[in-house]
């Protein structure tokens, strides 16, 4: 007996200070002042640690194809893999510089946070907390909506009438957000069940244990597209009709890297914009337009202004296309899901894309 | 000079300074740790604290012991977590041991089937991982049982289906005010007599009925009551709507398998101990109960089982603990435990420290309960020594 | 309870018992034990009719209605789906790893299997066989991580299956031996720092479930370590085995330190040698031999432990099933998967378990000598 009260207090006093420890580190930040500018990452600290190591390390999903998941020879594709790719290309040269890191959800913001990856591309919606919390989103990769998937022959085409049906909800999502709102709203009886990880959901629903699977409408395209026997059989209708942009993130405190990431993917889009193809590029660059000839560097500028090389817009067109061509191979026309362009067209055909000025 | 070099060579200064090292090595470690954490996160402007376990949780919890919705704090819905795993460990390791004890005692038998059979299920459930079980019931009641439309219903009020098990749920209409109250006195009176009548009974030797007295005549107060106070009793049948069941009880899939693997895994090992704590009782108190003419089911219940639990009581305490702590695989097929909530909260606050702290401190406190607990136990039926 | 007080006796016999048959032979004949009284033969019957009703039902799905060749389509109206595991077992073994480089991690599974072989028979408990352990265990990573040879370089988070739940079962009793010889000889003690620093890591750690380390090693030390050093998510997870299987070695290490006569430790003092002497050559040797059954059970709950990184986003064997089955071409068969699954933990597990009881009888019987 005394031998154990003896273990117990070990235990907790090992305990307490890990706990004291914690609560006096959480004070601090008001001492230490405003994280203004270059404290840890300094300018530059990842461009030049991406440099030294020879890759860009991406978080990815466990598995989403379309944005992010490896093909039967292990090499990763999907949409949020290639803005990943085309920061490498931009950084490095090369768009095979880069390592993908599956992550689960919970711990996609914390390796983020604690440097174990460079960029965050994880079909992650921007939401304030997020935000808040030691994360910078950088801009929208992809306009998605929370969805739902019932089957056809259930005859649902709404949430109203998916009142009293079982819905399989994945923790640490928004979407657990927005069926607390649909059960406050429109469906009261609505039934959660939860899993933990994106594959046991997903089989959860093809089981039949659910009748709903709740998540991004993209998400549920790509589930649609891969997991389904019949992809004919299953129905997708928005659930609330709020709008989710899913947005690569990077971490607080490099502002470098922030304009890097942002500026990468801006690149794609400014592509679409000028109609430069991964086919055309070459010619391209003999244009005279001054927008064009500035946008591929053939006049300098916007690299040395960002860091990088002159070149670095020409390495992702040319590796990867513009943004419409990604959308199309990933999860387009071209691909297994077949999603509509919709709100992800460029501002100039009316979807939500808006490409800014180079210069 | 020589003061020096003898202060040097004294064991018990040297001793001092090893345990200094020692014990600063630890603390610089730890400190290490947690100035590194609080740098990082001062850095990346994550806030710290407990502060958010006040805040709304806004994410739904499937099932619960008790009451919640998601306009509930975050505090709460830990607290609601910490009710599921006690709920689930408490039950699985209450049915465990009875079945533990089944698989002991046909593991002993002399009859080959049943000996044969308890041995296969022993060693297949010994050998297997846990969460291979879990994920396996988990497919088998999914995947394995049929649609709700086509659901099993034995009879009337009974659903068996992918969605779980739903039974009728009794309902008893009227003021419950004094049918409750004579069932409570019934209880306690029955209580009272059964021990007044083994008081009694050890003491002459001569057999009594007190016990069986008491029973009888609650039963007649408590029929009484009801009758009086015309209550009426009806059941709430489950039905199947457009979606699932609705009305009467049921019991989900996710808790059905976390629970029954938990059982069928544990029952194993603690009939493994049972078994070994029955075959420490020595052979001579079998045999010399049996010349007392005592039957083999009395032997073993009033002489081999009182002095199996001193060997028993050890081990059992950590198997107690490890069905505690096993029941964080609740997440690996859904069933909202304190680990599934703690990893949601993680998820929608970003407060790791705080949620894997709370989750350390609950099971921590868990496993020193349950010790203490055991010790106390073990302590009241020791061998006392004169 | 303590009714030793009382005078009157508890049991009183009113009649002689009837005399009784001489008991039976040690060795009854099998009818007898099945028949030979009315319990025994209700429960024969009721076995062998639940056996007989069993039966033709786990044949026709295992057998007679079960498909071994073809596709996801022949799967879908049938009994077992062999076909399945024929089709998938690559990637159930080795989950994502390129198919091109298969070859090694099967080269990684013998040589730790091999290994494994190897070490059973005492005599080749030797310095040779130790350092071909740490040779093969340091082998097997460059094998499985490439990049140098000419191999192609694997990123672990490509490593799946089988390997993975090798190689975490090895490294962290490797790694985990030499922290638990520490952490026990603290534990021993009779200095107060040691001592509680040692109880204090024990406890702790057998206090928490190994999913909360799991979580603790893939959330909370990357913002644990300082800026810009990181470690491989497989690494990380390691980390926490390593914990785990130092905290159970400890254990049973100091039943084994606890067993040993005061005697010897003061014969070696007489001799002149110091702590560490006497330690290193009369105590560990003693305590280790005398562990070496209760530690083979500790490997049986590091194999099973393994199948925990499930939920940290490894792919070892039980997710690497689980990715397989997720292939919308066939209807899940989820029983043959986990069956499979089951069936490799079983054979290593029961193995090791049939190990340490031959090892415990050889070794009891040499203490009788």
């Amino acid at each position: 007996m005394r031998g154990m009260v003896k273990r117990l207090l070990a235990g907790m006093c090992l305990l307490a200070l890990t706990a004291c420890g914690q609560t006096a580190a959480e004070k601090k930040p008001a001492a230490g002042g405003p994280v203004s500018g270059p404290v840890g990452g300094a300018v530059g600290g990842t461009l030049k640690a991406v440099r030294d190591r020879g890759y860009v390390s991406c978080g990815a999903s466990t598995g989403t194809v379309g944005f992010g998941a490896p093909d039967s020879r292990g090499y990763w594709r999907g949409l949020d893999v290639e803005t990943c790719r085309a920061v490498a290309a931009a950084v490095l040269g090369d768009k095979d510089k880069v390592r993908f890191v599956p992550l689960t959800g919970q711990q996609r913001l914390t390796a983020l946070q604690s440097g174990e990856i460079d960029i965050l591309p994880r079909t992650t919606t921007w939401t304030l907390s997020r935000d808040a919390n030691g994360v910078n989103f950088t801009l929208p990769n992809y306009y998605d909506y929370d969805g739902i998937m019932v089957r056809k022959d259930r005859g649902v085409t709404s949430s109203r009438e998916l009142d009293g049906a079982s819905v399989c909800v994945q923790t640490g999502s928004t979407t657990e957000v927005t069926f607390t709102n649909l059960v406050a709203s429109v469906a009261p009886n609505l039934k959660a069940v939860i899993f933990d990880s994106t594959q046991a959901t997903r089989q959860a629903f093809f089981s039949g244990r659910c009748d709903a699977l709740i998540t991004d409408a993209s998400g549920l395209a790509s589930v649609r597209a891969t997991m389904a026997s019949n992809p004919d059989d299953f129905i997708i209708f928005p659930a609330d009709g709020k709008l989710s942009p899913l947005t690569p993130a990077v971490r607080h405190g490099d502002d470098q890297w922030f304009d890097i990431v942002k500026w990468s993917f801006q690149a794609l889009l400014m592509a679409e914009e000028l109609r430069i193809t991964q086919a055309n590029i070459d010619e391209m660059r003999k244009s005279q337009d001054p927008t064009i000839r500035r946008f591929l560097g053939v006049e300098p500028g916007n690299g040395v202004a960002l860091g990088l090389d002159e070149e670095w817009t020409y390495r992702i067109v040319k590796q990867l296309g513009n943004y419409g061509e990604m959308f199309d191979r990933n999860v387009g026309a071209g691909s297994p899901l077949k999603l509509d362009r919709g709100l992800n067209r460029l501002f100039r055909d009316g979807g939500l894309m808006v490409p800014m000025a180079f210069n | 000079m020589t003061s020096l070099s003898t202060l040097l060579n004294d064991t018990r200064t040297r001793q001092i300074g090893l345990q200094a090292l020692m014990l600063a090595a630890a603390i610089g470690g730890i400190g290490w740790l947690v100035l590194n954490t609080a740098g990082n996160l001062d850095e990346r402007g994550i806030t710290g604290g407990f502060g958010f376990l006040e805040r709304a949780a806004r994410f739904p919890i499937a099932e619960s012991i008790i009451h919640y919705r998601p306009t509930d704090s975050f505090g709460w819905a830990f607290l609601v977590g910490l009710g599921n795993t006690l709920f689930l460990a408490v039950t699985a390791a209450l049915t465990a041991t009875l079945l533990g004890l089944g698989v002991a005692l046909a593991r002993r038998s002399t009859h080959p089937l049943t000996s044969g059979a308890a041995t296969v299920y022993v060693e297949a459930m010994r050998n297997t991982p846990l969460v291979v079980q879990l994920l396996f019931w988990y497919a088998l009641l999914t995947l394995g049982l049929p649609n709700i439309h086509m659901a099993f219903t034995p009879i009337d009020g009974v659903i068996l289906a992918d969605r779980g098990l739903y039974l009728p749920r009794p309902v008893i209409a009227g003021d419950k005010g004094p049918f409750v109250a004579a069932l409570l006195l019934g209880l306690a009176a029955t209580a009272a007599a059964w021990r007044y009548g083994r008081i009694q009974r050890l003491r002459t030797g001569i057999p009594n009925h007190y016990g069986w007295i008491a029973v009888f005549s609650t039963l007649l107060l408590v029929g009484l009551v009801w009758i009086s106070s015309s209550l009426a009793l009806s059941l709430d049948r489950p039905v199947i709507g457009r979606f699932n069941a609705t009305g009467g009880m049921g019991l989900s899939p996710e808790f059905t398998a976390v629970f029954a693997g938990l059982l069928l895994y544990s029952a194993a090992f603690i009939g493994e101990i049972i078994r070994g704590g029955i075959d420490a009782v020595d052979k001579g108190q079998w045999e010399a109960g049996r010349a007392l003419g005592l039957e083999e089911g009395k032997i073993l219940r009033l002489i081999v089982i009182p002095q199996a639990l001193r060997v028993i009581i050890p081990p059992m305490t950590s198997q107690y603990i490890n069905i505690t702590k096993n029941t964080t695989l609740a997440l690996a097929v859904g069933y909202p435990d304190i680990a599934l909530v703690a990893a949601t909260t993680i998820n929608q606050t970003g407060q790791a420290v705080e949620g894997i702290l709370i989750l350390m401190l609950v099971f921590l406190t868990l496993s020193v309960t349950a010790s203490l607990f055991m010790n106390w136990y073990n302590r009241r039926i020791a061998l006392v020594t004169r | 309870m303590t009714d030793m007080t009382q005078p009157t006796p508890v049991f009183v016999r009113t009649a002689p018992t009837p005399a009784r048959a001489a008991p039976l032979a040690e060795r009854r004949p099998l009818w007898r034990l099945l028949f030979g009284d009315m319990v025994s033969a209700a429960m024969t019957l009721v076995g062998l009719l639940g056996l007989a009703w069993m039966l033709p039902h786990l044949l026709s799905w295992a057998v007679i209605n079960s498909v071994w060749t073809g596709g996801g389509d022949e799967c879908r109206q049938a009994g077992a789906c062999w076909a399945f595991l024929a089709e998938k077992y690559p990637q159930i073994l080795f989950g994502i790893y390129p198919p091109a480089e298969q070859w090694r991690p099967i080269a990684v599974c013998a040589l730790i299997l091999g290994l494994g072989l190897w070490s059973l028979p005492p005599r080749n408990w030797t310095k040779a066989t130790l350092g071909l352990w740490v040779g093969g265990v340091l082998g097997s990573l460059f094998l499985m991580g490439g990049g140098v040879l000419g191999l192609k370089s694997v990123p672990t988070s490509a490593w799946g299956g089988l390997p993975v739940t090798l190689l975490l079962t090895v490294w962290s009793l490797g790694l985990g031996f030499p922290l638990a010889v520490l952490l026990a000889l603290g534990r021993r003690a009779s200095l107060p720092v040691p001592r509680y620093l040692s109880i204090g890591i024990i406890e702790l750690i057998r206090g928490l479930p190994l999913l909360s380390l799991l979580f603790i090693a893939s959330i909370l030390l990357p913002i644990m370590l300082p800026d810009g050093v990181s470690i491989d998510k497989l690494a990380r997870a390691l980390a926490a085995m390593v914990l785990v299987s130092a905290a159970y070695i400890a254990e049973v290490l100091r039943g084994g330190l606890q067993a040993i006569p005061k005697g010897q430790t003061e014969a070696a003092q007489a001799l002149g040698l110091n702590w560490g002497q006497t330690t290193r050559l009369i105590v560990l040797p003693q305590a280790i031999a005398k562990v070496i059954p209760p530690l083979t059970s500790t490997i049986i709950v590091m194999v099973k432990n393994t199948s925990l990184v499930l939920v940290v986003g490894l792919f070892d064997l039980l997710s690497a099933g689980r990715a397989a089955l997720a292939d919308p071409d066939w209807p899940a068969p989820f029983a043959e998967t986990y069956l499979l699954i089951a069936l490799i933990y079983f054979t290593i597990c029961f193995s090791i378990s049939r190990y340490a009881r031959w090892l415990e009888m050889r070794m009891s019987k040499g203490s009788r000598r």
